[in-house]
């Protein structure tokens, strides 16, 4: 009677019971009342590529982050010098990383310069020097605050998306940082991916500007505006024709109010034209800020500006001071109602571009689910079939090893919450014909030991010994690759590498622990005289 | 049930012509490995950038008249391929040849407009930035380099260094294969491909440490013997063995062929044309290859 029988069938069944819970909320749906407390209700979940849905990766411009800082700083400098009456001639942002502020004399410089000192102590200061008659000095980003400052765009636009995701409604999306600069956002069964793209993807940066009344929009060009003024593009859709006209614009560049100050942008349907518009409200410095500005431009048209495209620009009638405006425009209610999902959930810190977007469509999904399933029944049955013609008796105990790999396979990964992809379907179906390979040297070890005469006992044990390195030595190679291509694939690939290396490491239990007791249980319990290999 | 009792196949013997073979498959490879890096190989857009649109229509739509309908709205270069059941048009768009705007509703549009009243529905849709395949592209060749360096360790740590070159050789020999298949082909070589191609690599190896193993355990037993012949013993002692995995493999392999659907088909193709050149290398290239080398060492210290 060999040693340790009972204990290796107990480890089988411990297994394929294991294997049985962590498969059961993947089967059963839904899971009985009492299935609750420690048992596990992970599922094998369906990669994008069969479920159907859309895989983003998203650039997030991070040089945009720091330029962007950087004219705040411009204008902030700006807004306080003037406030404290220091003249200057000159402040803006000059390359992508500083701000050139130029003075009439050099006792104004050196004024501002210990000003500076105190309010941007982080920053570097290129000390004043005279150029042309003026005084000029320049104001650095170093190096470290610049990392930091686009760290954080990334991290800012990545809590952002994942707003205006969870606000669109999107079951169980994935929103992860990679790498230093992008961001990949998985969007399962996703209906409308066109729609959820242009939403993600917006940078939604709301100004409200002054339209600069002086200067003929329909003559201006870039040359001939002032330089505090820029041309913008308002965009009309005519409702019935669907026509878009582009009307130019003339605009003052500083914004009065941004986006930022907002509280809240809900939807409304305007009764008198039913048309949709965004009715929004600011916050007690946004409310502040708008009463000053409508009250001291009064017959004046404030341009509504969304990423640099004009959305109206509605004349001033009066005085707006409850803090709550509306943006109107031709949009339909989808459109609002995006337009209001990125209002609230706050614009990006910088642009982001799109540089890659799987979408596959529910109906492939299912397509390749089914015919995975075919292709790994009919492998799983030729296999069967061969192994039991061939090897007769043992290819039967074979074939148990093979199914009890299948549950194993199926057990672990539902353990381990691992997504289920195509190739990782291929790799399953690829590992019932590898998982017998351990067995076909077993056998053909055995047939060799009982070709010299040995018995049935001593033949089986010095199949199995002999095989045993051979074995070992071709599991850690397969064991190699899928560790390489886990580490350096992506999606799919991934899933095919778990797959892959899962399937190597139970198929080891199952080849050397596995098939050999229902040999030793047959050689000794059931008295079996002759092996049938 | 027995395929082939002993055999006493005389392998090492055929070498010359063996090795023939190799070195024009492998000849092939590397052409077809130097069309990629050249980049006038049929790459998939994950690894060139670009577009690619698979559209499902309610009838058949000739080749012909997509392109006729692509080239209308300046997608003249779209590369366009049929898939038989199911009415299917894969369309690709290439980074070089991007016009202006969305590729992806450039070629809806375009579809739209030219061939009223026969429905679509966008199967899939892929877009590639050229940032995101240069990257692919460097990660996917550490991967297969790192890769081919940890197999030679670990078999010549398990064995000894000739086996290590024996078993990278054969291994290398097997994946230049698949290339070349596939440039003859001229199949596209995408991510999948390269799944495939490593996988085989670790099946291939699989099958060459079988072999080996058997050699080093005859090696030990026989003294006397020259190389040649207990090699040549070796390999016909696991030739059952080689055969029947391969054949089981290949089943499944091949149900994945026939069976698996579109997208999945060249994978499983280039499987299978690994399985197939996996066998014979373990057969024809790793062992002659220790032979050789382990014959000129022997001589060389005599």
């Amino acid at each position: 009677m060999p040693k340790g029988l009972t204990w290796r069938f107990g480890l089988i069944l411990l297994f394929i019971f294991l294997s049985g819970l962590y498969l059961t909320p993947t089967f059963v749906s839904p899971l009985p009342s009492w299935w609750t407390g420690l048992l596990p209700k992970d599922r094998i979940s369906l990669g994008l590529d069969l479920q159907g849905g859309t895989h983003l990766v998203m650039e997030v411009e991070i040089q945009k982050a720091v330029e962007g800082a950087l004219d705040l700083i411009a204008t902030d400098l700006e807004d306080s010098l003037t406030a404290k009456t220091l003249r200057f001639k000159k402040i803006g942002r000059t390359a992508s990383d500083r701000v050139q502020l130029t003075f009439y004399d050099r006792g104004t410089a050196d004024t501002v310069q210990k000003m500076i000192k105190e309010k941007y102590p982080t920053m570097e200061l290129v000390p004043p020097y005279d150029e042309g008659g003026f005084v000029s000095m320049q104001l650095r980003m170093g190096e470290k605050e610049a990392q930091e400052r686009k760290d954080r765009a990334v991290a800012q636009a990545l809590e952002t998306i994942r707003n205006r995701i969870d606000q669109f409604g999107v079951s169980e999306p994935v929103i992860a940082r990679e790498g230093l600069t992008n961001i990949v956002v998985q969007l399962p069964g996703i209906k409308d991916p066109k729609r959820a793209i242009e939403l993600i993807g917006r940078t939604a940066r709301l100004e409200f500007k002054l339209v600069d009344e002086a200067i003929n929009p329909a003559t201006a060009t870039p040359g001939t505006v002032p330089e505090d003024s820029e041309i913008l593009i308002e965009k009309k859709t005519d409702s019935t024709t669907g026509a878009v006209t582009e009307i130019p614009l003339v605009v003052k560049k500083k914004a009065m109010i941004t986006g930022d100050l907002l509280t809240d942008a809900q939807v409304r349907i305007d009764s008198q034209f039913n048309q949709p518009y965004v009715a929004i409200d600011f916050n007690a410095t946004g409310a502040r800020l708008f009463d000053q500005v409508t009250a001291a431009n009064v017959g004046k048209r404030f341009a509504i500006v969304l990423d640099n495209t004009i959305y109206s620009a509605p004349v001033i009638r009066e005085r707006i001071s409850g803090g709550s405006a509306q943006i109107s425009g031709s949009f339909t209610e989808k459109e609002a109602a995006d337009l209001a999902i990125v209002l609230r959930a706050g614009s990006l810190p910088a642009p982001v571009k799109i540089i890659q977007n799987v979408t596959v469509g529910p109906s492939l999904g299912q397509d390749s689910i089914n015919k995975g399933l075919i292709a790994g029944l009919v492998g799983i049955g030729l296999v069967i079939a061969f192994m039991t013609i061939y090897y007769k008796l043992s290819g039967l105990v074979a074939n148990f090893g093979m199914v009890l790999n299948v549950v194993y396979l199926m057990g672990a990964l539902a353990a381990l919450g691992a997504t289920l992809t195509l190739p990782g379907i291929a790799a399953i179906v690829l590992l019932i014909g590898m998982s017998v390979d351990a067995n076909v040297l077993i056998f053909e070890r055995i047939r060799e030991e009982m070709r010299l005469g040995k018995p049935p006992k001593a033949a089986l044990d010095a199949g199995y010994d002999k095989a045993f390195l051979t074995i070992m030595d071709s599991h850690v190679t397969t064991l190699i690759t899928a560790a390489v291509l886990f580490q350096f694939g992506t999606g799919p690939v991934k899933g095919f590498a778990v797959s892959l290396s899962l399937g190597v490491i139970i198929n080891l239990f199952t080849a050397l622990v596995g098939t050999k007791a229902v040999f030793d249980f047959a050689l000794s319990r059931l008295r079996v005289k002759r092996l049938s290999v | 049930m027995e395929f082939i009792g002993k055999t006493h196949f005389d392998f090492m013997g055929k070498k010359k012509i063996s090795f023939a073979v190799s070195i024009i498959i492998s000849i092939i490879g590397i052409i077809g490995v130097v069309q990629i890096a050249l980049g006038t190989a049929n790459m998939g857009i994950d690894f060139s950038g670009g577009t690619a649109v698979q559209l499902k229509f309610a009838q058949p739509v000739s080749i012909d008249k997509a392109r006729e309908a692509l080239s209308k709205h300046g997608l003249k270069d779209a590369n366009l391929q049929e898939i038989t059941e199911g009415n299917k048009l894969l369309v690709k768009v290439g980074k070089t040849s991007l016009p202006q705007g969305n590729a992806a509703d450039l070629i809806q549009g375009a579809f739209q407009k030219e061939v009223p009243g026969n429905q679509f529905v966008v199967e899939s849709s892929t877009e590639i930035g050229p940032a995101i395949g240069d990257k692919l592209r460097k990660d996917t060749l550490i991967a297969v380099a790192i890769s081919l360096i940890c197999i030679v360790i670990y078999i010549a740590w398990r064995f000894d260094f000739t086996f290590g070159v024996g078993a990278l050789a054969a291994t290398l020999h097997d994946v230049l294969a698949m290339f070349a298949v596939f440039f003859l082909l001229n199949k596209e070589i995408n991510l999948l491909f390269i799944t495939a191609v490593l996988t085989i690599a670790g099946y291939s190896l699989t099958d060459t440490v079988v072999v080996f193993d058997r050699i080093r355990e005859n090696l030990h037993k026989n003294t006397k013997d020259s190389l040649s012949v207990i090699f040549n013993h070796s390999i016909n002692e696991v030739l059952s063995r080689t055969i029947i995995t391969g054949l089981t493999t290949f089943l499944a392999a091949g149900s994945l062929y026939f069976f698996g659907g579109e997208v999945i088909h060249d994978f499983a193709l280039a499987l299978v044309v690994g399985i197939v050149v996996g066998i014979y290398s373990s057969v024809f290239v790793a062992s002659p290859i220790v032979e050789v080398w382990g014959r000129r060492t022997k001589t060389s210290k005599a």
